[in-house]
């Protein structure tokens, strides 16, 4: 069987379609992250983790009462408690959070007094599945160190490509890659203003983040490799007509592996469990956007890139490989 | 060529049977049932998958320093009675600077002497000593010795926890430093999902203290501040009463005492629970260890009839009129619960903290919850696994099921790696293990499609099979590569889940290229001696 047999697309062509969609899904992401700056001071829902607070996840026996738990827990005195179904419905799960702490002091009291309020109301038909209590130091600690990795793995990707290849090739592909981290982020920004629950950005979600940013750059380098390739064996051709060619040449494989792994994130996505949906959500979005970032984004870079070179009547080639291949 | 094939066959064998091992060890039999107990006990899970309770604990060494300079000022007392020097007073300027010892109103005659005493050995190894011009003298800890100071009491507080966790018989705990050098304490207790009982164990506050009373009881705070003319003493604190002490005043009972304990913590050698014969109470029967028995002796010979305060938790259980000299055994009646008095006996036979502790994050994950995520994250790799499957046999027909062979033994792999490592596996680490599928794939795939356009270019099979292979193989050592070094900066820089996450996919994408590039290779070997001359690969 085979998808694609000697295809001719004119991606480049299109550059400007992708630009403009590009352009939409980011602006729209940027806006719905500003609009989360301004009422919650900060671009993404953040996950307990970071924003620290307390969490409490309780099933019942059966369907729970909301305003019920709600009442119960605003009759024990516990202000701004939110309380918001959790899971499958036929799980009757319930989570109950605090917002953040300003000290250290008293931090696990929050939990104590939701769970004295629930025993109160309901003695002891419930579970409490799990807590989650987090203090602002570990929280900012958390928050610096996710920062911190996300930058570090950038650069280390950088530098790699720049030791394979050359510079500009790094530098499309990290501007690809931020591409993708930006939609992503804006996906989950947009997805929790239409109301999608659970969609909050934890360590786990940064975990996939960057998960992501190594795939899209392996789909980048496997078009730039080719890239690379086609230079070396035919020099006299023009560089936008090659880099069609090098993505049409991948393209099968492109769209292959990216099907392959959406499959199995999908296949997460549905049945990985109410822990993992963050987690999977921004996998399921970034490979469909890694995929199309390194078709749509890294190698009109590099046209781009060369075309400029070209007006300022510099060299009009980009660099072949500086290793040789056989 | 065939000898040469049969050692690859072998070697892929071996690999295999190792990582059998790695993954069961030898399993007591060969039922589903002992096969999945062999596997548990080989692979390590998480605590959000078996359950269990997470926390991470600031220890406030400053209470160490503070006890430290505490001994340290009486032994300045006792050494400047010995030698007959006047002073007017010597105690620790600032309740926030616990380093920080001063000692005044020293004649000027006597200043030398003093000089000789706090610069000597004893006083000048930990502490750097300054000269006031009004008799004034000012010790302050050498920030290496209080560092010192501070690492051995983190040290000291993980002894006592990893005591105390071992006494319940919790099972593979985790006590270790956390964060570097911010005196954090990671706790990880599997099969514990309840907080009250953690926090019951490691209890941050259970010091046994005796303090000297000032004054008391008091209505209230504010009465108790109003008897000293809202002027508090440096080294003197308003503490509550607690449990039947409060109520007996009606309402409450606060009390005035030296903020620096008589003894305190570690000076307790044993404490044993016990009725007292004559009132019915419930007591405690303390013993201390020698130095303090001492330093309690010197203490209640000289203040006969005056009171002093059992405190624990930062309120006052018990005060009681000093009738005699006690030296180091005695017996507490006070305000305790039975609970209290059974923890109490038991925190002091395991030690004292050296210092109190407080939660900076405390999660736990009832068994259940993780059960359940085990389930999930299970049925969503063999769900991947069988897409992944039927999708490479259809689509790449004879080769398909060479990528199939290939992403089996990348799985066992790769659980062998887990299980001979000693890594734990957790859910993002499920995750990982299913992102490898995706992932691992890829390389086939690159292989693959790079073979059929070699075929369409008219190459022989061998030949397709060859330049596919040696095209394929520098890009897929660049995509191990990117993904690999995100891996090890999540591996830096992230915490026990997320650890798991990058572990499961450095090992899977190491095996994959094992079994991508050799096994998948050796298969069509094999499969390439078998075809007769012009014969095509199905692919």
């Amino acid at each position: 069987m085979e998808f694609f047999h000697e295809v001719k697309i004119d991606w480049l062509g299109k550059k400007w379609y992708f630009l403009a969609f590009s352009m939409i899904f980011s602006v729209a992401g940027i806006i719905s992250m500003s609009w989360h700056w301004a009422h919650i001071g900060s671009p993404v829902p953040l996950g307990v983790d970071f924003q620290g607070g307390t969490q409490v996840q309780v099933q019942f026996p059966q369907t729970p009462d909301i305003t019920r738990i709600r009442q119960a827990t605003e009759a024990a005195g516990i202000k701004d408690v939110s309380v918001v179904n959790f899971g499958p419905a036929q799980e009757h799960g319930v989570l109950i959070s605090l917002p953040e702490q300003t000290s250290d002091t008293g931090l696990d009291v929050g939990r104590e007094r939701i769970e004295s309020a629930l025993r109160k109301h309901y003695s002891s038909n419930f579970t409490v599945r799990s807590v989650q209590v987090v203090g602002p130091t570990v929280g900012h600690q958390l928050e610096r160190q996710a920062a911190l990795a996300t930058l570090y793995s950038m650069i280390g990707m950088l530098v790699y490509l720049w030791f394979r290849f050359q510079l500009i090739y790094g530098v499309a592909a990290v501007v690809a890659c931020f591409h993708d981290t930006l939609i992503t982020v804006g996906a989950f920004s947009l997805a929790s203003s239409m109301g999608f629950n659970g969609l909050e950005l934890s360590l786990t979600v940064i975990a996939a983040i960057l998960t992501l940013v190594g795939y899209s750059m392996n789909d980048t380098i496997v078009v730039f490799d080719r890239i690379r390739e086609n230079l070396r064996l035919s020099r006299r051709e023009p560089l936008p007509d090659l880099v069609n060619r090098s993505i049409n040449q991948t393209l099968s494989r492109t769209v292959l592996t990216s099907g392959l792994t959406f499959l199995t994130v999908l296949s997460l996505f549905i049945f990985g469990g109410e822990v993992l949906k963050g987690f999977s959500f921004a996998l399921v979005v970034g490979i469909l956007i890694g995929t199309y970032s390194s078709i749509a984004v890294a190698s009109p870079m590099l046209v781009a890139w060369q075309e400029w070179r070209a007006k300022k009547g510099r060299a009009t080639s980009l660099p072949a490989a500086k290793r040789s291949r056989a | 060529m065939k000898k040469n094939l049969k050692n690859k066959i072998a070697l892929i064998g071996a690999v295999l049977v190792v990582c059998v091992y790695g993954i069961f060890g030898v399993p007591s039999g060969l039922s589903g049932r002992d096969l999945l107990d062999a596997m548990s006990k080989r692979i390590h899970l998480g605590l959000d998958l078996k359950g269990g309770a997470h926390l991470i604990l600031q220890v406030h060494v400053q209470d160490a320093v503070n006890d430290e300079t505490n001994n340290t000022v009486e032994e300045i007392e006792q050494d400047l009675k010995n030698g007959h020097v006047t002073y007017s007073q010597v105690f620790k300027p600032d309740p926030q600077k616990p380093e920080v010892i001063r000692i005044e109103g020293v004649p000027a005659a006597q200043s030398s002497a003093v000089s000789t005493l706090l610069d000597g050995g004893k006083y000048s190894d930990e502490y750097d000593v300054s000269q006031g011009a009004d008799g004034s003298f000012t010790l302050t800890m050498k920030p290496i010795y209080e560092r010192d100071l501070e690492s051995r009491t983190d040290q000291e507080a993980i002894e006592t926890i990893t005591d105390r966790v071992d006494a319940l018989g919790v099972t593979e705990p985790q006590i270790q430093e956390y964060g570097l050098g911010a005196n954090q304490i990671l706790v990880e207790l599997p099969g514990i999902s309840d907080l009250d009982r953690v926090k019951t164990i490691i209890q941050s506050t259970a010091r046994l203290e005796i303090h000297a009373v000032e004054g008391g009881p008091f209505s209230s705070e504010q009465a108790a501040l109003a008897s000293v003319n809202n002027a508090l003493p440096p080294d003197e604190e308003i503490l509550p009463a607690s449990g039947e002490m409060a109520g007996a005043g009606g309402g409450g009972a606060y009390y005035i005492l030296q903020s620096m304990a008589i003894v305190a913590g570690s000076d307790f050698r044993s404490a044993t629970p016990g009725i007292n014969q004559n009132t019915g109470q419930r007591t405690v029967d303390f013993t201390l260890t020698d130095e303090a028995g001492d330093k309690f002796w010197s203490y209640t010979s000289a203040n006969i009839g005056k009171s002093m305060a059992v405190v624990m938790g930062g309120t006052v259980r018990e005060v009681a009129t000093i009738q005699s000299g006690i030296r180091d055994s005695g017996e507490i009646t006070g305000a305790f619960t039975p609970d209290e008095v059974m923890m109490l006996s038991k925190l002091l036979r395991t030690g004292a903290l050296p210092a109190s502790l407080s939660y900076l994050e405390a999660s736990t994950v009832g068994a259940t919850l993780g059960a359940d995520s085990i389930r999930e994250g299970v049925t969503a790799a063999i769900v991947g696994v069988l897409l992944v499957w039927a999708f490479m046999l259809v689509y790449y027909r004879g080769s398909g099921i060479n990528a199939d062979v290939a992403l089996f033994l990348n799985l066992v792999i790769l659980l062998g790696f887990m299980g001979f490592s000693g890594a734990t596996l957790t859910l993002p680490g499920i995750a990982g293990v299913i992102l490898t599928i995706g992932m691992g794939v890829d390389s086939n795939v690159l292989i693959f499609e790079r073979i059929r356009e070699e075929i369409r270019a008219g190459k022989t099979a061998s030949a397709a099979v060859d330049q596919g292979f040696h095209h394929a193989i520098l890009t897929i050592i660049d995509t191990h590569v990117t993904t690999i070094v995100s891996a090890a900066i999540l591996f830096i820089f992230g915490t026990g889940p997320v650890k798991g996450f990058a572990t499961t996919l450095t090992f899977g994408l190491t095996a994959n290229y094992f079994t991508s590039v050799f096994v998948s290779r050796v298969i069509f070997e094999a499969h390439l001696n078998r075809l007769k001359p012009g014969e095509m690969v199905s692919i």
